[in-house]
C-alpha cells in the first residue's frame, strides 16, 4: 500500500464529490422539476440542473463554496497506514486545493488569517469508526456555509416528545428560508446528548435521496416532514413554489430520561459527497460515482 | 413576468420600469462585493477617498468566486452569489453613496435596503444560489481585481459579462418585495402544516 496511492485516491474523491452530484440528488431534483407548479420555481430548479450538467462535463466546481472538507472513515482493523491517514488526508486536501480547485476556506476565528489551502487547526475534521476487515472506506463530505448556518441544536423535554420534534424542524426550516438555498435535504438526529444528536444528524447527510429507515415508525416521520415542508410554499432559493426540501433522514439514539435533544443538520441542493473503498492490497472502487 | 436584456451602465429610468418576477439578463461591467468590501466602500466614501472603481449604473454581485491565475491573468472558475442578508447593514447607504442600479445575489434583503431601492432607483435581482459554472459561463473576463489584501472571496472583482442571469427580480424599485411575499404567505399556512403534522 502506497502513500501516494491513498492521497491521489483522496484528491480524485475530492474532485467527484464536488464536481459531480450524486445521481440520486439529481433525480432528486429532476423529479421535483417534473412535479413544480410554480413558474419561477421552475426556472430556478432548470438553472440548477443546467448547472449540475455543466460542472459534471467541464468537472469544476457545481459552486463557488466548495465547503469546509469533512471526512467519514469506516476503517477495518487490519488496515495498514491507519495512524498516517490524517496527514495523507491533509496532503490532499492540500493538493485538491491548488489542483481542482476549491475556494480557500479555512479562516482562524481567532486571527481572521487564511492560510490558503483549506486545512488548519481540526481542519480537515474526521470522523472515524473502526470496523472489522481489512477495508477502508472514505466519504467526503464537502460542507457548505450557507446550509450550515441554518443547523439548529434543539434541547426540548420529554414532555414536547415527538410533537415538539416536528415543531422544532417545521419552525427552524420556515425560520431559514431562502438561505439554505432550497431545495435542502434535511438530517436529524434524535436522542443521546446534545453532541450526539448533532452528530447523527450530519451523518444523515451521507444516506441517498430516496431512502427511507427500515424502521417504519421513522420511516413514516420522515415522510410527514418532508410533505410538511414542501407544503410551507418557501420553494426554490426561497422564491415560492412546491419544491423546498428533496428528503428528510431521521436516526434516534436513547435518550436521558430528563432530555429530549433534537439536532438538525441542513445541506443545500448542492448535496455533494462521494465516497470509496480502499482494499488492503490497493485497489480502489468508487461508490458513489462511475469512473472509468 | 417580462424579460429585458440590460447593458450597464443602466439608468434609473430603465430601473424603475422593472417589476418583481421579471427577468433580467445584465451585459456589460459588475463587480463583487461582499461583508468586507461594503465595509471598506463605505469608510473611503466617509473619508471622501475616490473609490477605485465608478459604482454608477453598474451592478453589484455578492459572491465569493473561485478564480485562478494564469500566465495570461485572472480567469474564473466559479463565481455563483452568496447570502446576501449579510450585507444588509450596507446596501441602502452603498445604493445612495454609489449609486448602484442592480444587487445581486441570493436569499433577498431587507426593508431597509428596499426603502432606498426606492428611493434611488435599484432593484434586487436574485441569481440562482450555487449555480457557480452558469454564473462564470456568461463572465467573459476579468477586468481587473482590487482590494485583494481582503482574500480571494472578498476582494473586488471587476467583470465583463454577456448576458450574465437569469436574475428574477425579487425587490423592484416601486417596494415590492418577492421574498416577503413568499414569508407573508408562508406564515399564513404554518397553523395548517402544524395541524396537518399532528402538532
Amino acid at each position: 500500500m502506497q502513500v501516494s496511492f491513498l492521497e491521489d485516491t483522496i484528491v480524485t474523491l475530492l474532485r467527484l464529490a464536488v464536481t459531480d452530484l450524486p445521481q440520486d440528488v439529481s433525480k432528486g431534483l429532476e423529479q421535483a422539476l417534473e412535479k413544480e407548479r410554480n413558474k419561477t420555481a421552475k426556472s430556478q430548479l432548470g438553472s440548477i440542473l443546467e448547472n449540475v450538467s455543466l460542472a459534471r462535463k467541464q468537472s469544476i466546481p457545481m459552486c463557488q463554496d466548495t465547503g469546509i472538507q469533512i471526512f467519514y472513515l469506516n476503517v477495518g482493523s487490519k488496515f495498514p497506514l491507519i495512524d498516517k491517514l490524517p496527514i495523507i488526508i491533509k496532503r490532499a486536501v492540500q493538493r485538491a486545493t491548488k489542483e481542482i480547485p476549491l475556494r480557500p476556506n479555512t479562516v482562524n476565528p481567532i486571527l481572521h488569517k487564511n492560510p490558503g489551502d483549506n486545512t488548519g487547526l481540526h481542519i480537515p475534521w474526521i470522523n472515524w469508526k473502526i470496523v472489522e476487515g481489512s477495508d477502508l472506506e472514505i466519504i467526503a463530505l464537502p460542507k457548505g456555509g450557507g446550509s450550515e448556518n441554518v443547523c439548529q441544536l434543539g434541547m426540548l423535554t420529554p414532555g414536547q416528545g415527538l410533537k415538539g420534534m416536528k415543531q422544532f424542524v417545521i419552525d427552524s426550516v420556515i425560520a431559514s428560508g431562502a438561505k439554505p438555498c432550497p431545495p435542502t435535504i434535511l438530517g436529524i438526529g434524535i436522542g443521546g446528548g446534545a453532541d450526539i444528536c448533532m452528530k447523527i444528524a450530519k451523518e444523515q447527510l451521507l444516506k441517498p435521496v430516496g431512502q427511507r429507515h427500515a424502521n417504519p415508525k421513522i420511516a413514516e416521520l420522515e415522510e410527514e416532514l418532508l410533505s410538511a415542508i414542501n407544503r410551507t410554499g418557501i420553494g426554490p432559493m426561497g422564491l415560492g413554489g412546491d419544491t423546498t426540501c428533496l428528503d428528510v433522514h431521521i436516526d434516534v439514539a436513547m435518550r436521558h430520561p430528563a432530555s429530549f435533544p433534537v439536532g438538525l443538520a441542513v445541506q443545500c441542493w448542492a448535496a455533494r459527497r462521494a465516497s470509496v473503498l480502499i482494499t488492503k492490497d490497493g485497489r480502489a472502487q468508487f461508490i458513489t460515482h462511475k469512473v472509468d | 413576468m417580462t424579460t429585458y436584456n440590460l447593458t450597464t451602465p443602466i439608468s434609473e429610468e430603465t430601473i424603475r420600469s422593472l417589476r418583481v418576477n421579471d427577468i433580467v439578463y445584465i451585459t456589460g461591467t459588475i463587480f463583487t462585493a461582499r461583508d468586507e468590501a461594503h465595509e471598506r466602500a463605505l469608510e473611503w466614501f466617509e473619508a471622501k477617498k475616490k473609490l477605485p472603481i465608478n459604482p454608477s449604473g453598474l451592478c453589484v454581485f455578492h459572491c465569493g468566486p473561485i478564480v485562478r491565475e494564469t500566465d495570461t491573468g485572472w480567469e474564473v472558475v466559479a463565481a455563483g452569489p452568496t447570502t446576501s442578508t449579510r450585507m444588509e447593514m450596507f446596501e441602502d447607504k452603498f445604493i445612495e453613496a454609489f449609486g448602484v442600479r442592480v444587487i445581486i445575489g441570493k436569499g433577498g434583503m431587507g426593508f431597509k435596503t428596499a426603502a432606498a431601492m426606492k428611493k434611488f432607483g435599484a432593484v434586487y435581482g436574485a441569481f440562482t444560489g450555487g449555480a457557480a459554472v452558469l454564473a462564470a459561463k456568461t463572465i467573459r473576463r476579468i477586468i481587473n481585481v482590487e482590494w485583494l489584501d481582503l482574500g480571494m472571496p472578498e476582494a473586488l472583482w471587476i467583470m465583463e459579462v454577456e448576458k450574465f442571469g437569469p436574475l428574477i427580480i425579487s425587490i423592484d424599485s416601486t417596494g415590492e418585495n418577492l421574498f416577503e411575499m413568499v414569508n407573508t404567505s408562508v406564515e399564513k399556512r404554518r397553523a395548517e402544516i402544524y395541524k396537518q403534522a399532528g402538532i
